[in-house]
């Protein structure tokens, strides 16, 4: 399967996980939007029979406008043979953070998954140590979340409203 | 190296430890042969290293969150200061995913430039850390010669910008100003006469039978393991995988140059050691081919929402002024959308992931750092060496703190 076009790799995900939506975007790189129970099963399938072999990052984002979707898990997986980059996006809900660990798949994950759990408070099920990691041990939030402003909230000067937007 | 073994008590020990008994050692936070803030603890038997515990974010400085508040023009500054060693790729790679976003089209000689600035700054990162194993080896000679060329290349960026460590070089959409024929000059200069200085330099090191008994074998790893650790560049082709992404994804006009990827078999400190070595000497060859085909045409893209226009213009033009005022103010339209970009930085893959909404400011910016992901292999690489290896082995990673910990 090493010699898979980009083609072959998305209909094989198309038939053997068909609840994962794919689409290409303007800037060529295809997003796989998954839930979470088909994600390990998802990244090893990529790993172990499509050549995704190289994990590139790990990182979350916040949306909280988005309802039940608030959180999401962005993984970049990157082909060696074929130079193709998948971007992976599993959407979580404010009230259940929890999603399985990659650990298992690629010892990478272990310090990746720790920072997106520092900074948006995923916990990755199964990690095996899943403890802070820039910031402090003592810190009791997560500060990346949107919620927290970087300056004083009375500040008004760098609204986006006062920008035509 | 590794001989490490389950004493009757079920304690991990050395097979040469004189009575068993395990203690632990900081190395770090603070410590001269760390070269930077993090913390390291070890649980040594004697010499050898049983288990080792690193723990970073001494530096970290909420990039990511800054980002989210800064203008995108203002968040060159903060990619400075990633891997100060070579600011100037971390800087061109975060103009280079802007333009990606916005679809700016970038002339010729704009990409010739950066990369003649991005090879000079690969050159002074990887002479820092290949005179820093000689010096952690005890050999401070080497380190003193090549420095003094360091200097002059930092010489070379105040010549185009003005600054040296932290250089904020260029901009969204090309350069502030043209290479002057002053830099040009010295650029020359440079070209003439560093290979007499780091030849000597090769001549202290490279084939030194003193260092390199100290080097060869000193914290291995295998390339499906480094592969699986997320490592990348130097590191990476050391461990024998050619990977770079100069050449797997050409960006900045690479294709238009010929140069050679090196790569090692044993991944240890001496690979890694020979690898940046012989990258110096590559980047050199691409700098000579970019000065000599570099073309004619303009220093900046047209992309007059980003490219603040010239002093004189606000002065005198309407349009120029409103230009200015709207970059300024951050007001200028920008496409919603994600991508991201990467470039070969000095130690490895440094992936810019932006997502934009619209507004003024990044929505999301996530800087894929490449000390931070292989970093999480040195436990590894490290157990059952000695300690000498053990800095060893954490020099020739090249482990920048300011990257580490963004």
């Amino acid at each position: 399967m090493e010699n898979s076009t980009l083609q072959d790799i998305t209909s094989s995900i198309e038939s053997k996980f068909p609840d994962c939506t794919i689409s290409t975007d303007n800037y060529g790189m295809t997003n796989i939007v998954c839930s979470r129970e088909s994600i390990i099963d998802l990244v090893g399938h990529l790993k172990d029979d499509l050549g995704f072999g190289f994990l590139t990052d790990i990182c979350g984002a916040h949306y909280p406008l988005i309802e039940n979707q608030e959180f999401q898990v962005v993984y970049h997986l990157h082909n060696l043979y074929k130079n193709i980059r998948l971007r992976l996006k599993v959407n979580l809900a404010t009230v259940d953070l929890a999603i399985p660990t990659m650990v298992a798949l690629f010892p990478a994950a272990n310090w990746m998954e720790r920072e997106t759990f520092d900074f948006y408070g995923i916990q990755f099920e199964g990690h095996p140590d899943l403890r802070r990691i820039l910031n402090m041990d003592d810190m009791d939030y997560h500060p990346l979340r949107k919620e927290y402003a970087l300056e004083d909230e009375t500040r008004s000067d760098k609204k986006d409203s006062f920008f035509g937007r | 190296m590794s001989e490490l073994k389950i004493n009757q008590n079920g304690q991990l020990t050395s097979l040469d430890t004189v009575d068993g008994e395990i203690a632990t050692l900081n190395l770090g936070p603070t410590h001269p042969a760390t070269h930077g803030i993090f913390q390291n603890i070890l649980k040594v038997d004697g010499e050898r290293i049983i288990s080792a515990e690193p723990t970073v974010g001494y530096i970290h400085r909420a990039f990511e969150k800054l980002a989210e508040r800064r203008p995108y023009q203002q968040v060159t500054p903060i990619t400075d200061r990633l891997n100060y060693c070579s600011s100037p790729i971390n800087n061109m790679g975060w103009h280079m995913t802007v333009e990606k976003l916005i679809g700016a089209e970038i002339p010729k000689r704009v990409d010739y430039m950066r990369v003649i600035v991005m090879e000079l700054a690969r050159i002074a990162d990887h002479l820092v850390c290949n005179s820093v194993i000689g010096v952690d080896t005890g050999a401070l000679t080497g380190f003193t010669y090549v420095f003094q060329e360091r200097e002059k290349i930092y010489d070379l960026f105040e010549e185009i910008c003005g600054a040296r460590l932290t250089t904020n070089v260029g901009r969204i959409g090309g350069f502030d100003r043209d290479f002057s024929p002053v830099f040009l000059q010295k650029l020359d200069k440079f070209l003439k006469e560093f290979h007499i200085i780091f030849d000597d330099f090769t001549n202290l090191l490279e084939r030194n039978r003193i260092f390199m008994d100290r080097v060869i074998g000193a914290g291995p790893i295998t390339g499906e393991r480094a592969l699986s650790y997320g490592f990348t560049g130097p590191n990476l082709r050391a461990a024998g995988v050619d990977y770079d992404v100069r050449v797997i994804n050409p960006y900045c006009s690479y294709q238009d140059f010929e140069f050679d990827v090196p790569i090692g078999k044993d991944g240890d400190t001496y690979d890694r050691f020979l690898v940046r070595q012989e990258e110096i000497r590559q980047s050199l060859r691409i700098i000579h081919q970019a000065k000599d085909n570099i073309p004619a045409g303009n220093y900046h893209g047209d992309v007059p929402s980003f490219f603040l226009p010239p002093k004189e213009e606000v002065y005198r033009s309407m349009e120029a002024l409103i230009y200015h005022f709207k970059i300024t103010m951050g007001e200028t339209p920008i496409p919603a959308g994600e991508v991201y970009h990467s470039v070969e930085g000095a130690n490895g893959e440094l992936g810019y992931y932006l997502v934009s909404d619209g507004g003024r400011t990044p929505y999301r910016l996530h800087f894929r750092r490449p000390c931070f992901i292989y970093y999480q292999a040195y436990p590894e690489m490290i157990k059952g060496s000695v300690l000498s290896d053990a800095i060893l082995t954490m020099s020739s990673m090249n482990v920048i703190a300011g990257e580490l910990d963004a």
